[in-house]
């Protein structure tokens, strides 16, 4: 299988002569920066320059995508010290007048190989602040009824478009100096489930999202919401877990 | 499990109440160092204002209050992510810091007023 | 040979530079709080200990740190008032506005302290 970009940017004669000089971790948790000469193009994302390089320069490079549409969140990496989705990102928006470009892993995940890093403890997390739906009726209940204009349908709307991607997570200070925190996108997921009405399971999640780990570890240092490629907010989220659990503690409603 | 939680919370609010408090004190207490810096750091300077005076005991026996709830919960969680405290050792500095505030704080009030 | 880069610190945000000024201010005030309790303690003794302990006061070094802790205590002040409409108020983002004010008003505050430090009647 070949990619049309890549069969083009061989074979193509490039109306600039330009190489760009791309930085790219390669090893593990230890390893090193390998320097790699990539032509410039006009049209051109990072997920394009990594690419052309395992494909066309040394094909031992690791790196993971899907989609490359910006719809999957798979090609997440840090370009330039940033986490980005690296299908999204053209290089002519972080070049900034250089001509060198630096790829890493995620951050705050163990790497596999090179570009490819460990998702389980993100999903684990997730799954340990009971991101998922918990629902009362069965198909013989009629349609529940949510209005799409209510406070907390327009709440959990805010940050319902979360697709996983880790970019949140990477870029969280907390999740680096706590590694038990369930960081931003795990929490934002709670919150948006706690405004769903017709789910079940609020106490239960509520009763974890307090806890040591939970939602009082955020102190709103915004990172998560300055990146995250779907315009989400995970700090108003928690700061809205934040409330409630005030709320219900000092309600006794927490037991 | 939830038990941490509680605390988690009731800590949250206790400082985010605390902190509103202590924002009306210190307010308050930035305009009067302004105003008596003026003239000087003696004791007398600082007794002619303080001696006697129930409404200034009663201001910074409350401001002392306020920080021994807001002050230890703040360092509680400095220790626990910066020095890689426990919950029960950050916990237990958090109850000696209040205690220190509390008792030096209002030893300092009494021998003002 | 080296570990696996974490994210930059190169490009963090104003917000994180505010939480790090909130934190540090907080931690700094914090030590200072049981030497300044101390020190005005000694006025059980009556006003000559007092004046006695006041005395450190004179130095330049002591009379810098007075200013330092009333600007620290001021960027406090209202990077704190900022956190709580953060948390408490309609959601307006990370309200980089009151960060902006925390420093011009701690400046502000800072200066009118130190004049009035400096300049004696």
């Amino acid at each position: 299988m070949s990619t049309p970009a890549t069969m083009n940017m061989s074979t193509e004669t490039c109306s600039k002569t330009e190489t760009i000089e791309v930085r790219v971790w390669r090893g593990t948790q230890e390893g090193e920066f390998k320097s790699y000469p990539v032509p410039r193009f006009e049209s051109q994302t990072i997920l394009d320059v990594v690419s052309f390089i395992q494909r066309e320069v040394d094909e031992t490079l690791s790196y993971r995508f899907a989609c490359r549409v910006g719809m999957c969140g798979s090609c997440a990496m840090l370009v330039n010290g940033q986490a980005r989705w690296t299908c999204r990102t053209h290089v002519s928006k972080v070049l900034n007048g250089s001509n060198t470009l630096e790829i890493a892993p995620l951050a705050n995940l163990p790497v596999i190989k090179d570009l490819s890093t460990d998702m389980t403890q993100f999903f684990d997390k997730w799954a340990s602040a009971k991101g998922q739906f918990k629902g009362a009726n069965t198909r013989k209940d009629p349609l529940a009824r949510v209005k799409p204009s209510s406070p907390e349908r327009l709440a959990a709307d805010a940050g319902i478009e979360c697709i996983g991607c880790g970019v949140c997570y990477s870029s969280c200070d907390v999740v680096t100096w706590r590694p038990d925190y369930l960081g931003p996108a795990a929490l934002n997921r709670a919150w948006t489930l706690t405004n769903d009405t017709r789910d079940t399971a609020k106490l239960d999640r509520l009763r974890v999202i307090a806890g040591d780990a939970g939602c009082h570890s955020c102190h709103s240092h915004f990172a998560c919401t300055e990146r995250c490629p779907k315009g989400i907010s995970p700090t108003a989220s928690i700061a809205g877990l934040k409330r409630l659990i005030g709320r219900m503690a000092a309600k006794g409603e927490l037991t | 499990m939830s038990s941490q939680g509680i605390a988690q919370a009731k800590a949250w609010y206790w400082q985010r109440i605390s902190a509103m408090v202590l924002a009306l004190f210190v307010i308050v207490h930035l305009v009067i160092m302004i105003i008596a810096i003026r003239d000087g750091l003696t004791a007398a300077e600082i007794f002619s204002r303080t001696k006697g005076n129930l409404a200034f005991g009663i201001f910074y026996a409350l401001f002392v209050l306020a920080c021994a709830v807001h002050v230890p919960i703040g360092i509680a969680k400095i220790s626990e992510e910066w020095l890689g405290l426990s919950a029960a050792a950050s916990s237990l500095l958090a109850k000696a810091l209040a205690l220190i505030i509390v008792v030096l704080g209002l030893t300092a009030v009494w021998g003002v007023i | 040979m080296r570990a696996a880069p974490r994210r930059s610190g190169r490009a963090q945000s104003i917000a994180y530079w505010a939480f790090v000024v909130h934190r540090v201010s907080g931690l700094v005030l914090a030590l200072f709080l049981p030497i300044h309790f101390l020190l005005l303690s000694q006025a059980i003794r009556g006003e000559a200990a007092l004046d006695n302990a006041l005395a450190l006061t004179e130095l330049p070094l002591v009379k810098f740190a007075e200013w330092g802790l009333v600007v620290l205590l001021t960027l406090h002040l209202v990077g704190g008032i900022r956190l709580i409409l953060i948390e408490f108020g309609p959601w307006r983002g990370q309200r980089s506005g009151w960060i902006t004010a925390s420093v011009f008003v701690a400046a502000g505050t800072g200066f009118l302290f130190l004049y009035n430090m400096l300049v004696t009647v």
